[in-house]
């Protein structure tokens, strides 16, 4: 039977958890409008970029001799996994999700006989998966997520280590898993490719206001299509990064949000059954002592 | 009153400019080019240099804005740059622009690691871009 003394050092305990998840909570709310307005003032270069990407490859007829990012190297054996996460916790699931899609899409690849090495973005996805397939991560990135605002140039370092690697012939598949943020309460965890980049499927999410009239007008081009395209595919890439990173962010902020909210009304009901034990036991030890006065009177 | 043409300038973290002009002038990757109302549909790469929009036949750019490389989707009616990184030109200050320039060159006399060098030799490029876009203007 714990003490009164015990019960309001918890009440007091409780109640200041309450108060940091309630500020941790205002604080993601806050970030998390801007990480949203980020998001949003990167879209009209992602839809450009689609737009004139899906025109280019309309021209280009693809060959063996065609840009690497686009036709693969001919062999799907050794697979690159980008995976983004926070650099923080206390986000709810946000963390173990994407690193579930990971692990799951990891031993998919590892089943076939693949090879599999990661790159980690954000220091929570590295501890995790540090522990399980520690010798395959060749990079981190750390410290790029809890920035109040990302950097595209940030962005470009992670795609420059991919590119890199890619053209060291280190690996013939990269996918990107990341975050994507639907709205606020969901997050889903996406599974992207990203070399060799799908033409087909973009022709469809590309563009629709391209339409008959503008699809068939011919279109020069400065230099070749063939360049253009070679410089426009890393530029995509870039893009489809630090859309990840992005989305990411404002997923991080949201689920935090969401955590820390379900956080702080747990920490008041705790607060409400404790203080109505707390008065119980005072009643008890109140009347108990009552009793004791009488009795002992009633002996006299 | 001539002609307008939609006039769209974006970057990876903003979209800088939206409105009609009656040109603009792009600094193509095969010599800088003009764009007006009309213009054949085209795509073109384009270099580090200074984008000039015009407007109303005025002989003075109203606005010029320094890009670091990009893409030039033209179509009739329509001109979008998708621009790397783009700053005002009005933005640039000479001084700060070569102190950094003499920054980035000490960086690259330390600088041991290959990747560090490579990273630094773009960035020292990137400037001396931007200082040519500011002298190359006040020299005109």
């Amino acid at each position: 039977m714990p003490s009164l003394r015990d019960y309001r050092d918890r009440i007091v305990s409780v109640k200041s958890t309450r108060k940091i998840t309630s500020a941790m909570k205002m604080v993601a709310a806050s970030k998390l409008r801007r990480a949203q307005e980020h998001a949003q003032a990167s879209q009209p270069y992602a839809q450009a970029m689609a737009a004139m990407l899906a025109r280019v490859a309309r021209n280009v007829i693809v060959t063996d001799t065609s840009s690497k990012l686009l036709v693969g190297t001919g062999s799907e054996q050794r697979h690159l996994l980008v995976v983004v996460t926070a650099d923080r916790g206390l986000c709810g699931g946000f963390n173990a999700n994407v690193v579930r899609a990971a692990r799951l899409k990891a031993a998919e690849l590892l089943a076939d006989g693949r090879d599999v090495s990661l790159v980690c973005v954000g220091r929570k996805g590295r501890d995790v998966l540090r522990r399980t397939h520690g010798s395959r991560i060749l990079q981190s990135f750390l410290g790029l997520m809890g920035a109040s605002k990302i950097e595209f140039a940030q962005a470009n370092e992670v795609t420059e280590f991919v590119l890199e690697k890619f053209e060291a012939g280190e690996f013939d598949v990269c996918t990107l898993i990341y975050n994507e943020f639907v709205s606020v309460l969901v997050q889903k965890p996406v599974v992207q490719q990203l070399i060799p980049f799908n033409l087909p499927e973009l022709a469809q999410t590309g563009d629709v206001a391209l339409t008959e009239e503008t699809t068939d007008s011919p279109y020069s081009f400065e230099p070749e299509e063939e360049l253009i395209l070679n410089a426009l595919l890393p530029r995509n890439i870039s893009v489809q990064i630090y859309r990840a990173l992005l989305d990411s962010a404002a997923g991080e902020h949201a689920a935090r949000m969401t955590a820390m909210e379900n956080a702080t009304r747990n920490a008041g009901d705790m607060i409400k059954g404790l203080t109505l034990k707390y008065n119980r036991a005072r009643q008890a030890y109140i009347t108990k002592e009552l009793i004791e006065i009488i009795s002992g009177a009633e002996a006299v | 009153m001539t002609q307008n043409i939609a006039f769209e300038l974006v970057s990876p973290e903003d979209r800088l400019v939206s409105e009609p002009v009656s040109m603009a002038i792009l600094p193509g990757e095969e010599g800088e080019f003009g764009v007006g109302a009309n213009h054949s549909a085209l795509v073109a790469a384009l270099k580090p240099g200074v984008v000039e929009l015009y407007k109303n036949d005025e002989k003075e750019p109203f606005r010029k804005i320094f890009i670091a490389g990009g893409f030039a989707d033209v179509t009739g009616e329509s001109c979008t740059v998708l621009a790397e990184e783009a700053v005002n030109v009005d933005d640039l200050k000479q001084d700060s622009l070569e102190s950094t320039l003499k920054d980035l060159m000490e960086d690259i006399a330390h600088a041991t690691d290959e990747v560090e060098k490579k990273r630094l030799r773009r960035r020292v490029d990137m400037t001396k871009a931007r200082i040519s876009a500011l002298t190359g203007r006040l020299a005109l």
